[in-house]
């Protein structure tokens, strides 16, 4: 729980305080209204066909029968979509809604039901008859990439991709600088090494859920659990061709995301099932669903290859990354190359990626995409360095560190970034000298993300009782209400429970793109302080008729409008509250607005230690220590800082220990449940111990810098290289599970 | 699906011998609402068997216990002496599930449901527990070994069902342990368990050693061929890895989403080592709590 802050910055009263979550009491005492709580009037149950192969080809799918069970109202394949909009055949997102003309994956769904009841709809999917004819498929990104390998999807293929590969290897993507043969010459010692990390879910506890209602003059209404409603507005709009503005989404509360929530699954299929038979539509999907068709991130096979002088200098740096997304993979393998090496201040370097097609469901966003996986690697390979010479990891990486100047490996030239006081805060720190014993190892590895800032729309309105609503259109999945009210609050000067901040739904604002990036609290922050500005200007416009002063003679201090200048006069201050009294009198309602496609949200960057004892007969790991030290620019709400820290480190805790898509050798997923798809439970772990950093971020009013996804990052190879440790024997494959780990016990007896 | 509480033995059995198609008991219900949920099975009779007079008690009978049917994991471990009685039943009932599954489940259910990986399978085979039955030819007696005969498949006939488990008086200085390798600490399955009864005469010599191995074949394994080994012998580490070797031989695992042959074969060795070694000291104690 410490706050470094190296040097004085502003001084606040509201932002960094920790109040008490304003959405707490209801999410704990079951009020909060999530995805599936919305029911409306003459609702129908919709649920889906799923066809449990991995490739397939649809030959017929006969709805008769299940037309004529009583209670059915409605019954769509993908044929349906193309009624309504025959460019829907070439729209990759509503193909993995609803198979086209292939199964791509195992529970790729490819018909959809509404009825009376649940029961009844279920009973119908069982009547629908489907002929299909089973293809090749292909699991393994190695595999997939020969040729000669089972093809995905035809005409994918980029012109840039080099020969020797087949089809399903669809992009080709490089970054770097420098000479690196002559980095790799000067090196005294060059090792290289191929890693593996396995799909793994996004694993919130919140199944995606829907209600749409769809009017016959062509209107819509949805409500759904999502990162990003103007999104799923105009994914929908587009697949129905509806104008934006005939379409409002709601978002509902939200039981995580992650990133798995920032596209559709279900929503297209509700609205069109509601069109279908006239009838508001709901959807919930069950967890076996959410495994099999939603989710993961992608599957990754990198070579890294790293030369360093025995001075801990790296003289060069080499990444061949390969990304398994699925059917429909998105562009993952570029954020991968790109973060890389993202931490180090090299002279040469280079990045390669590629991006494969599978028969594994269409990979989603996960928490700082594509970087785990690939600095993951690296980060292997630099502690591996570091044990070849004898040399302290932490040295070696401040040794090597990115910083303000730095041209980065992926083109940018950095600004002011907090990696280098996050390594020394590390080296500091009790945990990095603590004591180890036998069996126990110490892993550590820097962590990067890029962050975003994007399009955002903030509306603030004072009320006449001198209260402000604060209306933003990014459902709140870490916390951001909170801090948005903290910096509205902040910036007007005054208390923090007269302002109340909501999510509106798409026809309420303008465009505000997904919550993702870490975008939120820099983003919709900045907007609302600029928002805030707008109106404290109105406020003291206000001010100044009532005193029948000049405008420029009023200025805004600490919540109060106060007349300045010579001629001001000595008018008593007014308070936000005086003002917004009579504002009907000098003018009506006073409000801001900000709208911007905001930038310089500012690179993150962590570092994580974590001490591991390995159980050498059973080849379990333990976490028994933990500290992540991470630059948050400014911590608006620490607690809700912490928690990201934390949170992020579990699940790259997970990731490195036990979660995994297991396939079996017909290409089913084995282990579509909480109980075979192991996220770590609170009891596997200490308390996660956060020490936020405070390096102000110049591209926000506050100093913000997001810290939503930087904390996934280090975990992996952090335990990786602690393992590594603890085992003598390195390791190059996640998870790190038992059985993994005691094999390579036994054989290295 | 019809749903019944009946209030006697009698009504029950009638039930369930005259359904036609899928019939399930109800007791804690841990299994069956998780399996009628995610459609494994769509039942034409439930039987709550909570109503039946004695089947949610516990009695001390012949210096051993009788266990109903329905009793749950918290009310087994709450009840006076059981837990010193039989500590490795004990630890084997309290892994099952997180709290609120502790006040439902029941050794019957675990027992019947037939898992490879039940908890209580193997704790219960290790000290020689028994089953009361009763069914349509009235009462009848089992070893809880025998009920499970496959994965997911148990030995009773149509028209019977578990009335309680017995857990037979017990020599002095006798004692049992449960082990269990799970990746997570909690809410977990065992991947390979262990479960160990033994007795000691005053001076520590081994008069019985038994283990019963679970998740490693189809049903659990009572090991045999380690008695003739041990018997008055002192407990020493020359002994406990060749045990620990028997164990791991005495396996029939399969490769799965869990562990592999491998892991399976040699964490049993691993776990059954630690298993002896944990109910040898309870076992000791008790002469140390006598002699003092």
């Amino acid at each position: 729980m410490d706050q470094i802050t190296p040097k004085a910055v502003k001084e606040f009263k509201i932002v960094g305080t920790r109040p008490l979550r304003p959405d707490g009491i209801d999410k704990v005492t079951g009020k909060a209204m999530y995805g599936a709580d919305l029911y409306a009037p003459n609702m129908l149950y919709g649920c889906l066909l799923r066809i449990n192969e991995p490739h397939a080809f649809i030959e017929s799918i006969n709805i008769s029968n299940a037309e004529k069970l009583p209670g059915v109202k409605s019954i769509i394949t993908f044929k349906d979509f193309l009624k309504i909009n025959p460019d829907n055949k070439n729209n990759p997102i509503l193909e993995n809604c609803i198979a086209n003309e292939k199964v791509l994956y195992d529970g790729h769904a490819i018909a959809a039901i509404a009825a009376v009841d649940l029961n009844t709809a279920k009973k119908a999917l069982k009547l629908i008859k489907v002929k299909y004819k089973k293809l090749p498929f292909v699991i393994n990104i190695e595999e997939a990439m020969k040729t000669g390998a089972p093809i995905v999807s035809v005409g994918k293929k980029n012109e840039n991709i080099p020969d020797g590969y087949s089809d399903n290897v669809i992009q080709y993507c490089s970054f770097g600088n420098g000479n690196l043969e002559d980095g790799f010459k000067t090196a005294d010692k060059l090792i290289k090494r191929t890693f593996k990390t396995p799909s793994v879910h996004q694993g919130y506890i919140e199944p995606h859920a829907c209600l749409a209602s769809m009017s016959n003059d062509g209107k819509a209404d949805l409500w759904c659990c999502t990162q990003g409603h103007f999104n799923v507005r105009s994914i929908c709009s587009n697949i129905f061709k509806m104008d934006n503005s005939q379409l409002k989404v709601t978002a509902s509360e939200i039981g995580g995301g992650f990133g798995g929530k920032t596209t559709v699954f279900i929503e297209p299929i509700a609205l069109a099932l509601s069109q279908k038979s006239g009838h508001p539509v709901k959807i919930v999907m069950s967890r076996e669903e959410v495994f099999k068709a939603t989710g993961p991130t992608v599957s990754s096979l990198v070579d890294v290859e790293i030369g360093m002088k025995k001075s801990g200098k790296i003289t060069a740096a080499k990444a061949i990354i390969r990304y398994e997304g699925g059917a429909f993979p998105n562009e993952t393998y570029e954020l991968g190359a790109q973060s890389a090496f993202a931490s180090y201040d090299l002279d040469a370097v280079k990045t390669e990626a590629f991006n494969v097609l599978t028969n594994r469901p269409t990979q989603a966003a996960y928490r700082a995409p594509g970087a785990p996986q690939s600095i993951y690697a690296v980060e292997s390979v630099i502690d591996e360095l570091c044990q070849h010479f004898n040399l302290d990891p932490l040295y070696v990486r401040i040794l090597n560190a990115a910083k303000k100047g730095t041209k980065s490996s992926y083109g940018p030239t950095f600004d002011d970034i907090g990696l280098k006081a996050t390594l020394e805060a590390a080296k500091d720190h009790p945990h990095y000298n603590a004591p180890l014993k036998e069996n126990q190892g110490r892993g550590i590895s820097c962590g990067f993300w890029f962050n975003f800032g994007g399009n955002t729309c903030v509306s603030l309105n004072i009320n006449f009782d001198g209260t402000v609503g604060v209306v933003e259109g990014n459902p709140d999945i870490g916390g951001s209400r909170s801090s948005i009210s903290q910096m509205a609050a902040e910036e007007l000067g005054i208390s923090l429970d007269k302002v109340k901040t909501v999510i509106a739904d798409t026809n309420s604002l303008g465009h505000n793109d997904v919550t993702d990036g870490s975008r939120v609290t820099f983003s919709v922050g900045l907007a609302t302080i600029k928002a805030a500005k707008l109106a404290k200007k109105e406020l003291c416009k206000r001010a100044a008729k009532l005193w029948g002063i000049d405008e420029d003679a009023v200025i805004w201090k600490e919540g109060y409008a106060h007349p300045a200048g010579a001629n001001a006069g000595n008018q008593e201050p007014l308070s936000l509250e005086d003002i917004a009294k009579v504002s009907s009198q000098t003018g009506g309602p006073i409000s801001g607005h900000y709208e911007v496609n905001a930038e310089g949200a500012g690179v993150s960057f962590g570092v994580h230690l974590v001490d591991i004892e390995t159980d050498m007969e059973t080849g379990h790991s333990k976490i028994l220590r933990y500290t992540v030290f991470q630059d948050a620019g400014k911590a608006i709400h620490p607690s809700y800082v912490e928690g990201q820290m934390q949170g992020g480190s579990v699940q790259g805790i997970g990731w490195a220990l036990n979660e995994e898509y297991i396939y079996n050798h017909d290409g089913k997923l084995q282990n579509p449940g909480f109980l075979d798809y192991r996220i770590p439970v609170a009891s596997d772990l200490p308390m996660i111990d956060p020490v936020i950093l405070e390096i102000p971020n110049p591209g926000h009013p506050y100093g913000v810098r997001g810290v939503g996804e930087t904390s996934i990052v280090p975990p992996l190879a952090a335990i990786n290289n602690a393992v590594s440790r603890a085992t003598g024997i390195r390791f190059t494959e996640l998870p790190l599970s038992p059985p993994r780990v005691l094999k390579a016990i036994l054989n290295k007896q | 699906m019809i749903f019944v509480k009946p209030n006697t033995e009698k009504e029950a059995v009638y039930l369930l011998n005259n359904s036609n198609g899928i019939s399930r008991i109800l007791g804690g219900g841990t299994d069956v609402l998780v399996q009628m949920r995610s459609g494994i099975i769509e039942p034409e009779l439930i039987v709550d068997i909570k109503n039946i007079p004695g089947i949610r008690e516990i009695n001390e009978i012949n210096g051993g216990y009788e266990i109903g049917a329905a009793v749950s994991g918290s009310e087994f471990n709450n009840y006076p002496g059981l837990k010193e009685f039989a500590p490795g039943i004990a630890e084997a009932f309290d892994l099952i599930g997180s709290s609120q599954i502790q006040g439902r489940c029941t050794l019957a259910g675990n027992i019947c449901n037939a898992s490879p990986a039940a908890d209580t399978a193997p704790a219960l085979s290790v000290s020689k527990c028994i089953v009361k039955i009763v069914g349509p030819n009235g009462f009848r007696e089992d070893l809880v070994s025998n009920i499970p005969i496959s994965p997911g498949k148990n030995s009773l006939k149509k028209g019977e069902f578990i009335k309680s488990i017995i857990i037979p008086k017990r020599p002095p200085y006798s004692s049992d342990s449960y082990i269990r390798f799970t990746p997570r600490s909690e809410m977990d399955i065992a991947v390979v368990s262990a479960a160990c009864f033994i007795t000691l005469d005053q001076n520590k010599l081994i008069k019985e050693l038994n283990i019963s191995l679970g998740a490693v074949a189809p049903i659990v394994v009572n090991v045999t061929g380690i008695n003739e080994l041990v018997i008055n012998n002192n407990l020493n580490d020359d002994l406990l890895s060749q045990i620990s070797i028997i164990c791991s031989s005495s396996c029939d695992p399969i490769d799965d989403k869990r562990g592999t042959i491998e892991f399976r074969s040699h964490v049993a060795g691993v776990l059954a080592k630690r298993a002896i070694i944990l109910a040898h000291s309870r076992a000791g104690d008790k002469i140390e709590k006598i002699a003092r």
